[in-house]
């Protein structure tokens, strides 16, 4: 499967990364250098295998619902707006998005 | 007392133990080493002030008979490490101006066992690369340099001709101990990024068991292949950094609860009546003879030692880099959606909202972090997950499963730790497939989650270090660490880069 051109501009606005016009040809040939080395994945049989999506095999812990004072904890919003680009009181700033 | 930057983690211990030396005076000594030494760019920060303070402030519980297992001992932390109060940036424009108000479990571990850190060390942007290229803060140095007429010296103009990569993404850390500019550093290892710069530069690097070390507080690239190790000058100083470093963090919540052992104490076992495994499938067509050599080299040393050397086999193993560069690039296009120019970092202003944040990650992600993006998205997108990332998924499944099942009857294996010595800057930059070759022997490790470790093990002609790697089983960092240690004693590998930046 090789990728187009078009499907390149597709996914670049899928993540959010603004492409300019004379980067779209030479993207678009990288990307098929990778995609068409992968394509060797093809040839390995699969059938009935299960998606392996971590080599942890623990259940995932759970804690209690609960606001915890360390460092993953809430009230502590001057720390998380700290390094925004804009704030105003506790609050990350963003051009205007409803009408 | 001589330079203390000459001597290793262990001896450094000792000595500030014994008082011959003191936390301050070790750390100006790395100071200034470091100063003389920017041409090979392994440093993205240095924080003397602080380090000055935490060296006296060691110093002081020294004193007080409050010493740690590292107390007082100078480190080199790669930026990938959230470090508070100190800016981490994952080597990347778009964390410009980044600094966290908390500081990551590895680096909290360290610091709780005494550690003085340097400063921040240079890597690939966000750990995407084997060259340490992609860094925003530009390319680091390879201290050791090809023999002869073209070897990396300092041009007309100040600048650096020549120039080999120290590998990576850990290229920083791996070039600053090589250098001697740390007593030894952290590192972190996706598909190969700890133990391949540490073979380019003669280091030892440590890949720990995928949830030995907790993740928490390192940006995330490809959350379960990613894992933090150190690299430092000997397989001692290797288990003295792993041993502080590694322990369950609830924080992780794929960190593992087991106790930590003392690696370092597990050393003098030998490896007498192990089982080293050699797959047959690593032997690549086009493979370096010296490397070859050096492999052999590498079972007859095993076998002196008192291993049995086995032949196995690994059929898989050529799907590991394919499957790598599906899952990393789904991995990583998730995680670095974070990114958008509003909770941190750089923004490219914009009255659109989504105008914003396009333009912000056009001009805050390098080249290679992009292409990864793309890959990902892509790979994860409707009508392509089934083709390409679940299959991927799939076949992760089948490469984990033949390496488990050969861990059944042998208790290492033992491979090259890279398809050749360290190459010139720019030499493989233009194609990326090429690049990403680097990491063949190392990346299944990743994807099964079993520790690795490279060992300094010869010179190739060109008098460049080659290294070996052994692979372990889950959790047994202790039988790695042996058997590594059984080829450092073997190989009594002494060369050193000489100094020409």
């Amino acid at each position: 499967m090789s990728i187009d051109e078009k499907t390149v501009a597709k996914v670049a606005k899928l993540a959010r990364i603004a492409l300019p016009e004379e980067r779209l040809a030479p993207m678009t040939h990288e990307l098929n250098g990778i995609l068409n080395w992968i394509e060797q994945l093809q040839e390995v049989d699969v059938e009935g295998v299960e998606a392996m999506a971590s080599s942890v095999h623990a259940a995932l812990p759970l804690r209690k619902d609960e606001l915890k004072t360390d460092e993953t904890g809430g009230g502590r919003p001057e720390e998380v707006v700290a390094n925004a680009p804009r704030t105003e009181d506790h609050f990350f700033v963003v051009p205007k998005v409803v009408e | 007392m001589s330079d203390p930057t000459d001597l290793s983690l262990a001896q450094l211990r000792d000595a500030l133990a014994a008082k011959d030396v003191s936390s301050a005076e070790a750390t100006d000594a790395y100071l200034s080493k470091i100063e003389g030494a920017s041409a090979l760019n392994a440093y993205v920060r240095v924080e003397g002030d602080k380090a000055r303070e935490a060296a006296k402030a060691s110093d002081d519980r020294r004193a007080k008979g409050e010493a740690g297992p590292l107390e007082g001992v100078p480190l080199g932390i790669k930026d990938l490490f959230c470090t508070k109060g100190i800016p981490s940036t994952a080597a990347s424009r778009i964390l410009e101006g980044f600094t966290p108000p908390y500081e990551s479990t590895v680096t909290s571990n360290l610091l709780r066992d005494g550690a003085v850190f340097l400063g921040k060390l240079n890597m690939d942007e966000f750990a995407m690369g084997s060259s340490n290229e992609t860094s925003a803060f530009g390319p680091v140095i390879n201290p050791w340099r090809k023999s002869g007429s073209n070897a990396t010296h300092i041009g007309a103009d100040g600048k650096v001709e020549g120039g080999l990569t120290p590998g990576g993404s850990s290229g920083g850390s791996s070039s600053a101990v090589a250098a001697h500019l740390c007593a030894a550093a952290t590192a972190t290892d996706t598909g190969g990024s700890i133990r391949q710069p540490a073979s380019l530069t003669a280091t030892v690097g440590v890949k720990p068991t995928y949830g030995r070390c907790s993740r928490w507080g390192i940006v995330a690239f490809a959350s379960s292949l990613d894992q933090a190790g150190p690299i430092a000058r000997d397989v001692r100083d290797a288990a003295i950094m792993l041993r502080s470093m590694a322990g369950h963090d609830p924080k992780d919540s794929t960190s593992i609860d087991r106790p930590v052992p003392d690696y370092e104490a597990a050393l003098g076992q030998g490896v007498k009546g192990l089982k080293v495994g050699v797959p047959k499938e690593y032997r690549l067509d086009g493979m370096p003879s010296e490397i070859e050599a050096l492999w052999q080299q590498g079972i007859d040393w095993m076998r002196d030692a008192g291993a049995e050397v086995v032949e196995i086999s690994l059929p898989l193993t050529k799907y590991a880099l394919p499957v790598y560069y599906i899952v990393a690039p789904a991995e990583a296009s998730s995680n670095l959606a974070r990114y958008d120019g509003v909770k941190y970092g750089l923004r490219v202003e914009d009255p659109d909202i989504q105008t914003m944040y396009a333009k912000t990650r056009a001009a805050g992600f390098g080249q290679e972090v992009q292409r990864r993006i793309l890959i990902g998205t892509y790979v994860l997108s409707a009508g392509y997950y089934d083709a390409y990332y679940l299959r991927a998924q799939k076949v992760r499944k089948k490469i984990a499963d033949e390496m488990n099942e050969a861990f059944g009857s042998v208790d290492l294996m033992l491979t090259p730790s890279t398809p050749s010595a360290a190459f010139g800057l720019g030499e493989k930059s233009s194609d990326p497939v090429e690049m990403y070759l680097n990491d063949v022997f190392t990346v299944t490790a990743n994807l099964a989650g079993i520790p690795g470790v490279s060992v300094p093990a010869g010179i190739d002609a060109q008098g460049l270090p080659l290294g070996l790697q052994l692979l372990g089983r889950p959790f047994d960092e202790e039988t790695l660490l042996r058997g590594a240690k059984a080829i450092e004693d073997a190989a009594g590998f002494t060369a050193r880069p000489e100094k020409w930046w």
